[in-house]
């Protein structure tokens, strides 16, 4: 049966990294402010990408409101409206999802389900906070700056992104945009050399990788292409810097600017979006990963059934992470470029639903027959499902040249990535929060309110989104800040808008159901106690909830199987902890 | 992009001989039990700073490549003009490889426990990094001289670019290198002094071999380099 033979009587070295000094903290301020502790650090991380999200979330209902009763908000103005489109989508998918998943999950999840007492550089660790606390802060900054934030949409596309036409181009608002996010770059590479290093080496004794929560993998692989992609957009970002402060021509062609000939010459603005795609579509497996992980060790908890396929879900990660290097240009099938590129990137964008495909196929079969709880975690990772399910379909339409062609800049692209990388792993960031928030607080979150927002969400963004592909259908561009008179758009068009912009105030008002839920449970919610699903991950076997500096007592824990025994036959219970040796009455186990 | 690709794969294809080794065929929910019996899939036994820099140093070349590859990119262009070299580049150069050199002896020295060779070499290596970024800075110098400011053409935008982001690496590692210096100068025990000599001359070894491929790269060597091998393959 077993490959390894149990000798529980062997002597087992201590897994401690010897080297590496665990860092005592002092006073207060370096206790909760400038603490080296992941855990203080991921919740600082978590803090920060929420009250930025919220931000975002407010820029969404002013753009709703102007694309739904564009008569109305008529003091939206268009400039206002780019600014507001731009930095919502920049917002949401690098200093909100980036940030939270890796930065918050990663920090928090990475040394408790790897049994390490902390981050191997704790130090850098604190740095990476710090600099992306730096970035959003430039980032916020530009909304006060003169001419406002950068206009010129969340891929800042040059040659618009830096001409006068465009709000902040010519001011201050793209400078301060490239700025922040050449910060976020430096600060996460901190943060992810972190968590690489310690997924590699502060592994506890007998975790191996095979026995790690398919969590770790997930924001693992996620770490190493982010380190690999953000590169590309730190390049980008400071070539579009030379062009816009010192008048180099890196993408900037030879162009007329408002009457008057640019001093720029021979640029190219294909190469930025190379480049910025080069790292742009990484990006959406960097997001996708995590919460491909996460909504595993969710649904296997809940449904108190293992995984179904760990090596096969192990191995889909890794085939994702790699191909995803090699998908970029299906972003770009309508800027020119080479034809036969177009053939070769459908044929990889194509190719990448298989390992996606395997991965649904082992969420659905792992439910198959399992004791499901319809936790909210458990709801919120079922919603999960079917919702990537949406958004992936309508990705294998775009995904091919002659049907992206005309859908391109349309409201259906616009669907169809808010589903797939925008709704999805949100909704994996709440299941996330809702499963760890007793480990992190002590606290299980109200469940009443935890229900009305779960529906209201679930339902709520269909409501937003699925109208929204039969706006794009009808070709109805993007990026447009009102549709006015148009011979070609029916009324049913403009009733929609309104039905959808309806529905997103009220969605974006649940959420504000679900920030009260946090604060309010941190003192009147249900004590949770140490293990509250009765999970196997180490992050459950702590000394004490919340875990206390050093994670576990005085001796790490040794780890004698993998993440998912649930439901074993013969067990005394329904779980086996990871931590917990071969029992005597589990012969009969098969 | 194709030098990105090649970085990439070569990268990954030392990730994926790494994972082989790691067990991925394996059953884990077959294997309860102690692991001992593979030592090799337990976290490795080198030192974390080592690792870590290992990591990073794959950011950094990933960085480069990204650079290399937009040059050659914008090379492809009909309106490319080469711009020619400032001479005081070949002697950075060889101001470059005086650091890495002295940065070897240093390790050696730490490892033999000689205090003082220790000092000197460092003290070496130390000078030699800011002879070598004084030199880039003179080369900007005559660059503009020669009428070639950032702005002048794509050629020479590349030029500021790519020893702007070179030199910055190197300016980052003196950081380190300084407190290491600090360090050899209170006179702290060699053996101490082992592991940071070893990260710092890694770090300058690899800065050597981006430097050397950059200054192949700006002076027209690599991309004769790859017209040849483009025959060769056509």
């Amino acid at each position: 049966m077993t490959d390894v033979t149990p000798q529980g009587t062997e002597f087992i070295p201590p897994a401690e990294v010897t080297e590496v000094e665990l860092y005592h903290p002092h006073s207060w301020w370096t206790r909760y402010v400038f603490s080296q502790d992941a855990k203080v650090i991921a919740i600082q991380y978590a803090g920060t990408a929420m009250s930025i999200g919220f931000v975002a979330l407010v820029l969404s209902w002013l753009m709703r409101l102007k694309l739904g009763f564009p008569d109305t908000f008529s003091f939206i103005s268009a400039d206002a409206y780019f600014q507001f489109m731009t930095m919502h989508g920049m917002i949401m998918v690098i200093y909100l999802l980036t940030a939270l998943f890796l930065g918050g999950f990663g920090n928090y999840l990475i040394p408790l389900m790897v049994g390490a007492r902390d981050m191997v550089f704790p130090y850098v660790n604190m740095l990476s906070y710090w600099i992306y606390l730096l970035a959003v802060l430039v980032l916020v900054s530009s909304f006060f700056a003169p001419g406002g934030p950068t206009g010129a949409g969340w891929t800042l596309y040059p040659p618009q992104a830096i001409t006068s036409g465009t709000p902040g181009g010519s001011s201050w608002g793209i400078i301060l945009m490239l700025i922040s996010l050449i910060l976020f770059i430096i600060g996460f590479t901190m943060g992810g050399l972190n968590y690489v290093v310690t997924v590699l080496q502060a592994r506890t004794r007998g975790m191996t990788l095979m026995r790690l929560p398919l969590t770790v993998w997930g924001i693992f692989t996620a770490t190493v292409m982010a380190l690999l992609a953000f590169p590309a957009l730190f390049v980008a970002c400071v070539m579009m810097l030379f062009d816009r402060l010192i008048g180099a021509s890196f993408f900037m062609p030879a162009m007329v600017d408002m009457g008057q000939q640019s001093a720029h010459n021979g640029g190219s603005p294909l190469m930025y979006q190379h480049l910025f795609w080069f790292f742009g579509h990484p990006e959406v497996y960097i997001v996708a990963l995590p919460a491909f992980g996460i909504v595993s060790d969710l649904i296997s908890t809940h449904a108190r059934k293992n995984i179904f396929g760990y090596r096969m879900m192990v191995w889909a990660i890794i085939v994702i992470g790699a191909l995803s290097f090699v998908v970029w240009a299906h972003h770009m099938y309508v800027s020119g470029m080479y034809p036969y590129f177009g053939f070769f990137f459908a044929t990889t964008t194509l190719i990448i639903a298989v390992p996606t495909a395997i991965k649904v196929y082992n969420w659905v079969l792992t439910l198959w027959r399992g004791d499901i709880h319809l936790t909210l975690p458990m709801l919120f990772a079922l919603a999960f499902i079917i919702t990537f399910i949406n958004g992936g379909l309508s990705g294998l339409f775009l995904g091919n040249v002659v049907v992206d062609v005309p859908l391109s800049d349309t409201m259906f692209v616009v669907a169809h990535f808010h589903m797939v990388m925008g709704v999805a792993p949100v909704l994996v960031v709440f299941g996330a929060i809702y499963h760890w928030y007793p480990k992190i607080t002590g606290r299980m979150l109200n469940e009443t309110l935890g229900r009305i927002h779960f529906w209201v969400t679930f339902l709520g963004t269909y409501m937003i989104f699925f109208p929204m592909h039969y706006i794009g259908l009808v070709g109805i561009p993007r990026r447009y800040p009102e549709l006015g008179d148009t011979a070609f758009v029916p009324p049913s068009v403009h009733t929609l808008n309104e039905f959808i912009t309806i529905a997103a105030l009220v969605v974006g008002a649940a959420q504000l159901v679900f920030l009260f839920n946090l604060l309010w449970s941190i003192r009147h919610g249900r004590p949770a106690g140490d293990n509250p699903w009765r999970a196997t991950t180490l992050e459950w076997q702590t000394a004490g909830t919340p875990p206390p500096h050093g994670n576990f007592g005085k001796e790490l824990p040794v780890v004698y199987r993998w993440a998912y025994d649930y439901s074993v036959p013969g067990a005394p219970e329904d779980f086996i902890p990871q931590n917990v040796p071969d029992l005597p009455t589990q012969g009969s186990r098969a | 992009m194709s030098v990105i690709f090649i970085f990439l794969a070569l990268l990954m294809g030392f990730i994926f001989w790494w994972l082989a080794r790691q067990r991925v065929m394996s059953k884990p929910w077959l294997e309860a039990g102690p692991v001992t019996a593979f030592p090799r899939t337990e976290a490795p036994a080198i030192h974390p700073a080592r690792l870590g820099l290992g990591v990073f140093l794959s950011v950094v070349g990933a960085l480069f490549a990204l650079l290399v590859g937009a040059y050659f990119m914008r090379m492809a262009y009909a309106d490319w003009q080469p711009a020619p070299m400032p001479r005081v580049l070949w002697l950075n150069t060889g101001m470059l490889f005086l650091a890495s050199l002295a940065m070897h002896l240093a390790v050696q020295a730490a490892r033999r426990g000689l205090a003082d060779e220790l000092r000197l070499a460092l003290a070496a290596g130390t000078l030699t990094s800011v002879a070598f970024l004084a030199g880039q800075l003179v080369a900007w110098q005559d660059f503009a001289d020669q009428g070639y400011f950032v702005a002048a053409n794509p050629a020479a935008s590349f030029f500021y670019l790519l020893t702007a982001m070179h030199g910055l690496h190197v300016l980052g590692g003196l950081v380190a290198l300084g407190r290491l210096d600090a360090r050899a100068l209170r006179g702290s025990n060699t053996q101490r002094l082992v592991l940071s000599a070893e990260l710092c001359a890694t770090y300058w070894h690899v800065l050597l071999a981006i430097w050397l491929l950059l200054f192949a790269v700006l002076l027209g060597w690599a991309g004769r380099f790859i017209d040849i091998c483009r025959m060769l393959l056509s």
